[in-house]
């Protein structure tokens, strides 16, 4: 069974069809890029798959013993973030919220895990810092460690690089490689960064006027991607 | 000095004096441990959008010729709280859109029905009273003190149990709703407590003032710490504090209740800022 599956989905909003009849499957282990052009649903797809948006028909099946509150999430950053008063403990802690219930405080297994995750990203002496006067880059690795408190199996980010600078984004990606490849997490991505996307992932899925989903070697041939690997790259 | 500490103590030994420091104080602590909240969730004005709504709701009590108000006001304000924090997400008419409407349209309403319906001689000392809270916090009853003890002990023993719900929700509510955090009802809970919170504050500073206890402590702690638990306990702290000092001054002084706590407020907030600045010039 994989372990996310999109059986015939249609998406959109407020009752408008953006996207039609989508279907494909990520297996454990997989580096999945989802690319396309501003508007062609990507951000919805993302939305269903973690259950915040119900699609307009078709469905989402997890597998594998997923449950869909166990995706780990690394969100674009929001206004309200930006001047947030919130230590990184407190912000990589709160990723352990789904392991509680209605339990009302944290264990210390969940405060064990979130150290282990913060020492993971190398934020060890930024403990105690606060969130909002961290550089971009940090700021990102709180909300990885963040996710990878929520979960075992599956990373899903939205644009993680958005913002950064060339030297940081490529340490960015380095690391979802090694969660992805040492640690076996499956990594869904969305990107707007196309050569990334066929360096680093092993499956590409495009939406917008023309679907395709495979593998990268099959991608850099297709249709589709021709007409975005030639607008160069940082396609916007 | 030793002359205002007797006439301190000789005021100390009247109930409605306890009575008053008891209730303000409980008030101030509640609404700054929600304040936190709704000052980062963007909804500072919400405070003062439900309080109109609570003038409104007295206003259509006194109509009704209602002796006991406070049941239907804190029904009317609850479910206006409840529509407007669920309106955040994805309405037609944004959030402050939707807040400035509903504020203004009770005030308004309220000072309609008033001003119509009122058997009362002193129409604009009555208006005054219910929008500065002018003397009614020193007019209050035992039982009305032992409701805002047991409401204030609910709010705060909630905001303990969920404090680590809601700050998951207040910092980034979809990540919380991916990992199966049920963010709606955490909003929900929310909204009922600042309700329950506003119709209490009435009395103590009422409604044209209470922004200013929701929002002042926060802000002021935000100056100075950095995260989320610390400005929450300093907020709690420095808001019970004022208020404890602004109502001693007004009964030394004999100023008006409501403004003088907010005045107190400000001027911590002065100190906090400049706390904040050389402390945080210091660290860098």
């Amino acid at each position: 069974m994989a372990l996310l599956t999109c059986e015939d989905l249609s998406l959109g909003y407020d009752g408008k069809e953006i996207v039609h009849g989508l279907n494909f499957k990520i297996e454990s282990g997989d580096y999945l890029c989802i690319v396309g052009e501003n508007g062609s649903g990507k951000s919805t797809l993302m939305k269903t798959i973690l259950g915040l948006q119900a699609p307009i028909s078709g469905k989402v099946v997890t597998g594998d013993g997923l449950k869909q509150s166990e995706i780990g999430y690394l969100p674009q950053q929001t206004v309200v973030q930006k001047d947030f008063p919130a230590s990184v403990w407190e912000i990589v802690l709160s990723g352990c919220g789904n392991r509680m219930g209605m339990r009302p405080f944290y264990s210390k297994e969940e405060k064990r895990l979130a150290k282990d995750k913060i020492e993971k990203m190398g934020l060890t002496s930024l403990t105690k810092r606060c969130y909002r006067e961290l550089s971009g880059g940090q700021q990102q690795r709180v909300l990885l460690a963040r996710a990878l408190c929520a979960t075992r199996k599956m990373l899903l980010l939205d644009e993680p690089v958005s913002g950064l600078d060339p030297k940081v984004t490529a340490e960015m990606y380095a690391l979802i490689e090694s969660l992805n490849r040492d640690d076996g997490i499956t990594v869904i991505m969305i990107s707007h960064d196309i050569g990334a996307a066929v360096k680093y992932a092993n499956r590409i899925l495009h939406i917008g006027r023309d679907v395709f989903f495979g593998t990268k070697e099959d991608y850099v041939k297709s249709a589709p991607a021709r007409g975005f690997l030639e607008g160069g790259g940082a396609n916007d | 000095m030793t002359e205002l500490f007797e006439k301190l103590s000789l005021y100390m030994q009247y109930p409605f004096v306890k009575y008053a420091l008891i209730v303000g104080v409980l008030i101030a602590l509640c609404s700054s441990l929600l304040g936190v909240t709704l000052v980062l969730k963007r909804f500072s004005f919400i405070g003062d959008g439900l309080s109109h709504v609570a003038f409104g709701a007295m206003a259509i009590a006194a109509v009704l010729g209602m002796t006991n108000e406070m049941p239907l006001i804190l029904v009317i304000t609850i479910v206006s709280a409840v529509l407007l924090l669920r309106t955040g997400q994805n309405a037609k008419i944004k959030g402050d859109a939707a807040v400035a409407m509903i504020s203004v349209g009770a005030l308004a309403i309220g000072y309609l029905l008033m001003n119509i319906f009122s058997k009362s001689s002193n129409l604009s000392g009555d208006v005054c009273s219910t929008l500065f809270g002018s003397t009614s916090i020193l007019t209050l009853t035992k039982t009305e003190v032992w409701i805002s003890v047991i409401l204030s002990v609910l709010v705060v023993a909630i905001f303990i149990f969920f404090y680590n719900k809601i700050f998951a929700v207040t910092f980034d509510e979809s990540f919380a709703r991916a990992t199966g955090t049920n963010a709606g009802l955490y909003n929900l809970l929310i909204a009922v407590v600042v309700a329950v919170i506003i119709v209490l504050a009435m009395n103590l500073v009422g409604s044209l003032l209470i922004s200013a206890l929701v929002v002042f402590p926060a802000l002021s702690a935000m100056r100075v710490f950095r995260s989320f638990k610390s400005v929450t306990i300093c907020s709690a702290i420095m808001s019970v504090c004022c208020s404890a000092l602004g109502i001693i001054i007004s009964i030394l002084a004999g100023t008006p209740v409501g403004s003088t706590i907010v005045v107190v407020d400000i001027f911590a907030f002065l100190i906090f800022t400049v706390i904040g600045k050389v402390s945080g010039g210091a660290k860098e």
